[in-house]
């Protein structure tokens, strides 16, 4: 069904007065054709015009507005936060779309055909059929090592990255290893180098030669950009420092999941340590 | 044999510039400032054949385009007409289109390249030390990452081979390998120019190029510094382009010397030559007030 046939036999919108997907339908075109120049230059920083939202800048309106130009009204979509599903931000933002494009909405990573999340990627292997939308507070990678735009711009475009690298040097030099937990520098289709949301290390991974598309918005920086399926997504790491990912003592609490990213959560009476999955849909399938 | 790279023509001007530019200024109009249009003519037409392993010096009072020299020669200012171009065999793999359309020995003109492509010529080939070591260097971070910089632009991926590479050079240029891992800031002046040095020869560089480099140094360290230079050209067999309005600098370090004023050559010949026999005026001024 798409969405002409779709409003025939639908008198009104879904919400009365507001475009079907609340952004009206220039915006949605623009918002579209940038993802469509980011899938065509995997990891390349494409500018959009980022229109005012109904929540605030910084709080996933890049995410946001990549969904709200995509879904269509059979589509059923899964929203969250940190990996979990019933945070306050993660269900506005469901309830929201819902209400504007009439949408399904799940917890099932397997049922979802568009995720929108913030900070992780979903445990269940994800596949060709879905999208994930990623939220993204800060899409230059070189930020932290030159605040110049126009700098950066050039780095990006000359393949200039040895300063990048050097940061990561002395990062070893000072602590023995690589301390970035989070916004590990990847390298798209060898040759950008791109910021893959802050993701911990245990995602990274996820986004190598993987079957799903991934869709990046920054709103706040007015940034979209992409991995389409199948593309290498390599972690920068040296030949005798190599990339790893976080190692957990403990299997989860709830389920006795061993091989997912776990939150340390403090009992607050007693004070113990406590590990649960991250991705709260994860662990619910499990212990169904 | 050969020059490894030949300069024609080499201008500056900075400013709208006019069609008097050129005329009313130069060493005989005593200014490097056109009366008509204000613009500065930083070093005009100058010409010079830097040849495998030959120290080439460069004279002259500050704001007589020495430096602007340099800095065309290292790509970091657009030049306003000129060529320079490079042997074949000193042209690092992966280049060899610069050759495609020319008849000599030589690649076309290097100004005329993409500033990707002069990066990789830079990177390759050329080291600089600046007589400020806070442009040749980032003083926040260690000096062995100073170092590894060049290499990881050249490619480099393995840490402990880098870091080897970094004490080699550290060892050559009289800093204790201790302190490696010290970023420059802690550094004393001498000390900053030697991690410079080391820096800039990380890159196995065949042309280095030398900016003031002891200008601001006192005369026991500026001694060193020289020594150290003189060791290194005869062990690394390096083509080396030195700027100095220092006479005793010149005289121990080149082989051949231009004298500079106003943007303009007033003189080039062997340093000998010009040191005992100037020609022309203000070569002799210069002598004669070094004495």
């Amino acid at each position: 069904m798409n969405l002409r046939s779709w409003q025939q036999n639908n008198k009104s919108t879904p919400l009365a007065g507001y475009n079907f997907g609340f952004m009206d339908d220039s915006a949605k075109k623009e918002v579209r054709r940038s993802l469509l120049k980011a899938v065509a230059i995997p990891g390349y920083q494409v500018p959009f015009s980022s229109p005012e939202m109904p929540i605030a800048r910084g709080w996933g309106t890049g995410g946001m507005q990549i969904t709200l130009s995509l879904v269509l009204p059979q589509d059923t979509l899964k929203v969250i936060d940190q990996g979990c599903d019933d945070s306050v931000n993660a269900v506005n933002i469901k309830k929201f779309v819902a209400k504007v494009a009439a949408v399904t909405s799940t917890t099932d990573t397997h049922r979802a055909t568009v995720i929108q999340t913030r900070h992780r990627i979903p445990e269940e292997p994800m596949t060709g059929e879905q999208m994930l939308v990623l939220q993204v507070p800060y899409p230059e990678a070189l930020r932290d090592v030159e605040p110049s735009e126009l700098e950066t711009r050039r780095m990006h475009a000359e393949g200039d990255y040895a300063r990048m690298w050097l940061h990561l040097y002395e990062d070893i030099v000072r602590y023995g290893e690589i301390s970035i937990s989070y916004r590990y520098p990847v390298t798209v289709n060898d040759r950008y180098i791109m910021d893959p949301s802050p993701i911990p290390r245990w995602d990274v991974p996820k986004l190598h030669m993987s079957e799903t598309l991934y869709l990046f918005g920054a709103g706040r920086e007015k940034r979209i950009y992409a991995i389409p399926p199948y593309t290498s997504v390599i972690p920068l790491e040296f030949e005798d420092h190599k990339f790893r990912v976080e190692k957990f003592p403990n299997p989860c609490q709830r389920c006795g999941s061993t091989n997912s990213y776990l939150d340390e959560i403090i009992n607050d009476v007693d004070g113990s340590r406590q590990y649960f999955c991250s991705d709260t849909g994860y662990c619910d399938k499990r212990c169904t | 044999m050969e020059p490894l790279l030949k300069a024609r023509n080499l201008s500056k001007i900075f400013g709208s510039g006019c069609q008097h530019c050129i005329a009313a200024t130069g060493s005989e109009a005593e200014t490097n400032v056109c009366p008509h249009c204000n613009s500065v003519v930083a070093c005009n037409d100058v010409n010079f054949d830097l040849f495998p392993n030959e120290v080439l010096g460069i004279v002259g009072e500050s704001g007589s385009g020495k430096s602007t020299l340099i800095k065309l020669t290292h790509f970091e200012w657009e030049t306003t007409s000129g060529e320079l171009n490079l042997h074949r065999s000193a042209l690092p793999d992966g280049l060899g289109e610069l050759l495609a359309d020319t008849v000599d020995q030589y690649t076309r003109n290097l100004f005329a390249l993409s500033q990707f492509q002069q990066r990789q010529i830079r990177n390759a080939l050329m080291g600089i030390v600046y007589q400020n070591p806070y442009l040749g260097l980032r003083m926040n971070i260690s000096s062995g990452g100073n170092i590894a910089e060049r290499l990881l632009g050249a490619g480099w991926r393995h840490i402990g081979k880098m870091r080897e590479r970094a004490s080699e050079l550290l060892e050559k240029t009289e800093i204790p390998i201790s302190r490696m891992d010290e970023p420059p800031k802690n550094f004393s002046g001498g000390m900053q120019q030697r991690v410079q040095i080391a820096k800039a020869l990380s890159n196995n560089p065949l042309l280095l190029l030398l900016d003031e480099v002891t200008t601001g140094l006192d005369l026991s360290v500026q001694a060193r510094v020289l020594d150290l230079i003189r060791n290194i050209q005869s062990e690394f067999q390096l083509s080396m382009l030195v700027v100095s309005h220092d006479l005793g600098v010149i005289n121990l370090l080149c082989n051949r010397t231009m004298v500079m004023k106003h943007g303009r050559v007033v003189e080039s010949g062997l340093t000998d030559q010009i040191l005992q026999d100037p020609q022309h005026r203000y070569s002799q001024l210069l002598v004669a007030s070094q004495l």
